[in-house]
């Protein structure tokens, strides 16, 4: 059959389920990072994670009348499982896995259309969904020294209660919660939850986060604008809000980025390029816009970490941003082919 | 400072449309194209700002010293509508480019329960104890409502473009948008 696109053409090889194993290769670093750091707990959060999803994903393209074999090939669903099992505790029980990867892949990719069609990034909704389903669960994180054996860990992910000595509050939460009039140094020095410059292991799964993101960018798979949006706003509201660490300082910009999901955030999640906006500058407004909410609900707000709702945030608003950020089409003036005009 | 708190609480972590879940109506009917949610933002947001200093005024100076608070629900109705309407005709002479924008909007907002919302709640709420809190809160839930129904609108014209699966076309996804904006917004919670 004759097929006719129009120019220019751009041929590359492979098309999405290479960028997505790309994404899949950079990814891993930081998973080994987090297994170092975090146990056998991580191992088991994706393999459910990744189980679930190319479950949901085959009964939703099946009822979609899709074909299965060319959804599943694509690989994105399998990205979307790997960057939600990164994200929750290595101690989660079962069910939380099994309803954040459902609401990922069902809720937040195939009711919209599946993939190329959905506005929020999969993986934070089912993210958000399990966090607000499931608050208590979703603190079980394993202490970075603590040597967990597997069958423990089994028995957490059946459902049994972890005993306390092998789960511990994040960095970021201790440093919001228990501060108690310490100055920051001082504070960071009491506790063994804090590294060098970051949360401990956290700082190191973070960085190791940043050279996949590096890879990505130097493949050519992501641009620089999201990523450098959101570090750069969360790292500047940090300066603004930096006081040479009182006690009631709200932490330093290296924090901020060495801590949580922060980098996982800017190099994997936001750079989702289906949920964020579709121009260069629209992603960087987007970025900036997530490292903004990420700083004032880690700062005010009542979530220790909020990357998710930074994200989703900014999915939420990219279309208004794509509206009002459009590119000017080449040989004409500013604003035109907007739709009202 | 208070009454900064009061505005960014009213707009973001008491959000009325996604937290609240008060306008619901203009919310999934209004938000279906950018120009017409344009026009509802700011015919909700004059109307949201009036009947709070109103209605306000009405209980404290009124209803408080004759004690009868307890009929506040129909006078707050009848205020509110008597006062958007005489505000339309009004509008209607002074400014017909005004009243081109506001036109259709202003009675359809007139009825909602979020104007009413703001009224009752702006009794329910000791810190809303001033003039000046009581109108600015009226002013944070209608900038609040227009936000996230600007943020709607724009992102139902883009899934006007998606494959999306035959039985949830139109209100059902409307719909599901709307419960995962509100998972977004209860990060807010707790901020004020």
């Amino acid at each position: 059959m004759l097929q006719k696109t129009s120019a220019p053409h751009v041929s590359a090889p492979g098309g999405i389920s290479r960028v997505m194993l790309w994404v899949a290769a950079a990814l891993v670093p930081g998973v080994l990072g987090q297994l170092w750091w975090f146990g056998p707990g991580v191992l088991i959060q994706l393999a459910w994670c990744v189980l679930i999803a190319l479950a949901a994903e085959a009964l939703a393209l099946r009822l979609r009348g899709q074909p299965v074999e060319v959804g599943l090939g694509d690989c994105s669903v399998l990205i979307c499982a790997l960057l939600l099992g990164l994200t929750l505790p290595g101690h989660a029980p079962w069910y939380v896995g099994l309803t954040a990867t459902l609401s990922a892949v069902l809720l937040g990719k195939h009711v919209y259309g599946g993939l190329g069609h959905n506005p929020f990034n999969p993986a934070m909704i089912g993210y958000v969904v399990a966090l607000i389903g499931f608050p208590i669960e979703m603190t079980r994180w394993t202490h970075p020294d603590a040597a967990v054996p597997l069958a423990e860990v089994w028995a957490a992910f059946s459902g049994a209660l972890l005993p306390d000595q092998w789960t511990a509050a994040t960095a970021l939460e201790v440093f919001k919660l228990e501060r108690g009039g310490m100055y920051e140094a001082e504070f960071k020095a009491s506790r063994d939850i804090f590294g060098l410059f970051g949360g401990r292991g956290v700082e190191w799964v973070n960085a190791l986060f940043l050279a996949g993101g590096l890879l990505l960018l130097l493949r050519g798979i992501i641009t620089w604008h999201g990523p450098l949006g959101l570090l750069g706003a969360l790292g500047l509201c940090a300066l603004i809000g930096w006081d040479g660490g009182s006690s009631e300082g709200h932490g330093s910009a290296l924090l901020h980025w060495f801590s949580g999901a922060t980098m996982l955030g800017a190099w994997f999640i936001l750079t989702d390029p289906v949920s964020t906006s579709a121009t260069p500058w629209g992603r960087f407004v987007c970025g900036a816009l997530a490292g903004v909410v990420t700083y004032c609900i880690r700062v005010w707000g009542t979530y220790p970490d909020a990357i998710a709702f930074g994200v989703l945030l900014s999915n939420f608003a990219a279309p208004l941003i794509d509206y009002y950020l459009r590119p000017r089409v080449y040989g004409h003036g500013r604003g035109a082919g907007r739709a009202d005009e | 400072m208070d009454e900064l708190t009061l505005l960014l609480g009213a707009i973001l972590v008491y959000n009325f449309a996604l937290v609240q879940f008060l306008g619901l109506c203009p919310f999934m009917g209004v938000s279906g194209q950018l120009e017409g949610a344009i026009g509802m933002s700011l015919a909700t947001a004059f109307v949201l700002t009036l009947s709070s200093s109103v209605s306000y005024a009405v209980y404290h100076w009124a209803l408080v010293p004759l004690q009868v608070e307890f009929l506040r629900t129909i006078a707050f109705i009848i205020t509110i509508a008597a006062l958007v309407q005489l505000t339309e005709m009004t509008v209607r002479r002074l400014s017909p480019l005004l009243h081109r924008i506001l036109g259709l909007f202003l009675p359809l907002i007139t009825s909602n329960c979020a104007v009413l919302g703001v009224a009752l709640l702006n009794t329910y709420r000791p810190e809303n104890d001033t003039l000046l809190k009581a109108t600015l809160y009226g002013f944070g839930a209608a900038v609040g409502f227009s936000l996230v129904l600007i943020l709607m609108a724009a992102l139902r014209e883009r899934l006007l473009a998606a494959n999306v699966p035959h039985p949830f076309r139109g209100a059902p996804l409307g719909l599901i948008s709307a419960g995962l904006m509100a998972l977004t917004f209860a990060g807010f919670a707790g901020m004020v």
